[in-house]
């Protein structure tokens, strides 16, 4: 190791930064055979000064690359200072960085050098050094290069973690645009290979407890917000079919940095979409957790999220005939719908009413947030709110009463509602 | 009112309860420390520690309370908090005279035993996010640590098994001792360091390029474009900084 490939790490450190997935959970390896490392604790070991958790050494292999991706700065014709690791490197980096508690494991990714498979086939060898030659049992993520093999996408499953296939540009003719020699199919392709594979996978380890582990901790995807025309009702309906055909175990929304004057982009001084990337995360949780379908949140009446309010309140002013609904007889599924009801809550309120009809205060004792459940819902009080208020009205007595919380200038401290 | 004086361990701690059974005593102040104005209480007793009473409390808690009860008590106690021994014994007696069940958080010694003991845990935790070893020219890594409670025997495990092949030390320097993992097994460690900083010479060579390499890669990682200072800070408290490698100047 030396101040050569202090170098390198610098630059590779730099291109890797705007890939936002930074999970380390989700698999669990114990550290049987007195090697190093075990993965499951999913600990950040520090945090960027943006407030990002760091958990993994992310990093490209190399940056030089055949493509010419608009969206990225590592794309060929941009004038930046062009280098790769070693294999023997990114292992010696990661396994000395590890030691030392700086990290949970390695994300390691890729500019396209030669060929999808010449790529693909190096950062397979340093999971499987990592793995074989050193007993590494920290996690690994490896971003797939899309057009690899197949007999490489079933090696990098055997020693990785979790492998993400990006699909970068939520549409199809966006991509076509800014990345005009990239093709849809092979990332579309590896994604149905995988979650195959994977399935497979369980199967045989229900028969035989001994067959080797593949890609525990799933699949996963990013996409680029903001950088084509795209609305969010684009956005999610990708994440969706995502999330259905491919069984992905988390979508990523990585609001567009600008990283170039190309007249196709939005321009340099252009503010990243945080709000924007904020509410689509909130979609995407009331798609997962929530029981909604993407189509009640996005739909051609409604194709952009409202950035003024969180996605599950836009949802219930536009279908204020279903209110309000009684706290002590609706079903959880109707209760996880109000505004300022999170998980946790409405399955605490559906457990206490067993034993007593709720009133407001037992309700704010259980963590509903009435400044804006309240008009939504009734219970055991004779107070509730009598007036017939239009959507526009609640709207601004919410926002009235939660301004900090929405207030555009402080975007990255906005967090998911509970 | 008795005071209680022990020898400040978590077996003599368990002994105290042991004691006020034994000699049927009624409300007791329980405290390690030997300075307590005497004259404040009605009496006072020293308590001895005998390992066999401290594994017949410890079996009677067991039996009455989950893993986690026990585990709450266990890190109430380690936060060396000048209340923590007379609640502790005070919740104790609860559960063996007047059946509390661990769930009774009407209860307001078992409501801050268990908010003590969160408070614990967290600073458990960030020493397992926060600790940074450096690696010695005698090839183990060393760490030190500053924690405000008293975690080091809620960490020995998780780094026990996640650092099995390598020799480590993680040093707590407010409380001037430590655990040593010689590859077999940890051991609580006390030595003596010259005052100050210690001293460069005895890291490895390799140390300082790795250490300069985590702040590269620290400072890459940021994207300017999303500067959050204050959500940083939320997340790594300032009297963190101090043992942060990636938070020192080059
Ligand atoms: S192929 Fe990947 S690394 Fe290369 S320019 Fe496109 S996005 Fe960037």
């Amino acid at each position: 190791m030396s101040e050569r490939v202090r170098e390198k790490l610098r630059i590779l450190a730099d291109a890797a930064k705007y890939d936002v997935s930074c999970a380390s959970s989700g698999s669990t390896r114990k550290n049987k055979n007195k090697g190093l490392g075990d993965t499951g604790s999913g600990i950040c070991h520090t945090y960027t000064a943006d407030g990002r958790c760091v958990s993994l050494l992310k990093i490209l292999l190399t940056n030089f690359c055949i493509y010419d991706c608009a969206y990225c700065v590592t794309r060929k014709s941009n004038d930046i200072e062009r280098t790769a690791f070693t294999v023997k490197e990114v292992v010696d980096l990661t396994i000395n960085f590890y030691r030392r508690n700086y990290i949970e494991g390695l994300f390691l990714s890729s500019g396209i050098f030669k060929n999808a498979d010449y790529t693909m086939e190096r950062l397979v060898r340093v999971a499987k050094e990592l793995r074989q030659q050193h007993k590494f049992n920290g996690y690994i993520h490896l971003k797939t290069i899309p057009g690899a093999s197949d007999e490489l996408m079933k090696e990098a499953g055997l020693y990785a973690d979790r492998l993400s296939v990006n699909i970068e540009i939520p549409t199809e003719s966006g991509l076509k645009l800014l990345a005009p020699d990239k093709d849809r199919q092979d990332m579309i392709r590896p994604m149905n290979y995988l979650k195959n594979e994977i399935i497979q996978n369980k199967e045989e380890r229900k028969l035989f407890k001994k067959s080797p582990l593949f890609v525990p901790a799933g699949q996963s995807s990013q996409m680029i917000i903001g950088a084509t025309r795209e609305t969010d009702k684009d956005i999610m309906y990708t994440a969706d079919s995502m999330y259905r055909n491919f069984s992905l175990k988390r979508v990523y929304y990585s609001g567009y940095v600008p990283i170039s004057n190309d007249s196709r982009l939005p321009m340099l001084n252009t503010a990243v979409p945080m709000v924007r990337e904020n509410r689509l995360y909130q979609a995407d949780w009331l798609m997962r957790f929530y029981g909604f379908n993407v189509r009640e949140l996005l739909n051609p009446a409604t194709p952009h999220l409202d950035l003024d309010i969180d996605p599950k309140l836009g949802w219930a002013l536009r279908n204020l005939d279903k209110f309000p609904i009684d706290i002590n007889k609706a079903d959880l599924q109707l209760i996880l719908r109000v505004p300022g009801i999170g998980v946790p809550s409405a399955q605490k309120i559906v457990s206490a009413r067993i034993y007593q009809r709720l009133n407001w205060d037992h309700l704010k004792k259980l963590g509903v947030a009435l400044n804006r459940a309240r008009f939504f819902i009734t219970c055991s009080s004779r107070e509730f709110e009598r007036r017939n208020l239009s959507a526009n009205q609640i709207k601004q007595y919410i926002l009235s009463t939660s301004a900090s919380k929405y207030l555009k200038s402080q975007p990255a401290q906005l967090e998911l509602f509970t | 009112m008795t005071l209680l004086t022990f020898d400040g361990s978590w077996y003599g701690l368990l002994c105290c309860i042991f004691d006020v059974y034994d000699y049927k005593l009624g409300a007791v102040y329980v405290s390690a420390d030997t300075h307590n104005q005497t004259d404040a209480f009605g009496s006072e007793r020293i308590v001895y520690t005998d390992p066999e009473h401290a594994a017949r409390v410890s079996k009677g808690l067991a039996g009455k309370l989950s893993a986690k009860a026990m585990g709450d008590l266990y890190a109430c106690f380690l936060s060396e908090l000048p209340e923590a021994p007379s609640l502790i014994v005070r919740y104790a007696r609860a559960v063996f005279s007047n059946g509390l069940t661990e769930n009774a958080f009407g209860n307001a010694d078992l409501l801050k035993v268990t908010q003590i003991a969160k408070m614990v845990s967290r600073e458990r935790h960030r020493m397992k996010a926060f600790i940074r070893f450096q690696l010695t020219s005698d090839n183990i890594f060393f760490a030190e640590i500053e924690p405000d409670f008293n975690v080091i025997p809620l960490i020995a495990g998780h780094f026990k098994g996640r650092y099995a092949d390598q020799e480590w030390i993680i040093y707590d320097k407010r409380r001037k001792y430590g655990i040593y993992y010689d590859l077999q097994k940890v051991e609580e460690v006390q030595f003596t360091f010259s005052e100050g900083k210690i001293n460069s010479n005895v890291f490895a060579e390799s140390e300082a390029l790795y250490q300069n390499m985590w702040k590269d890669y620290f400072k890459h990682v940021s994207i300017d474009s999303r500067k959050n200072t204050a959500l940083h800070l939320r997340h790594v408290p300032k009297r963190y900084w101090k043992h942060l490698i990636e938070k020192q100047v080059y």
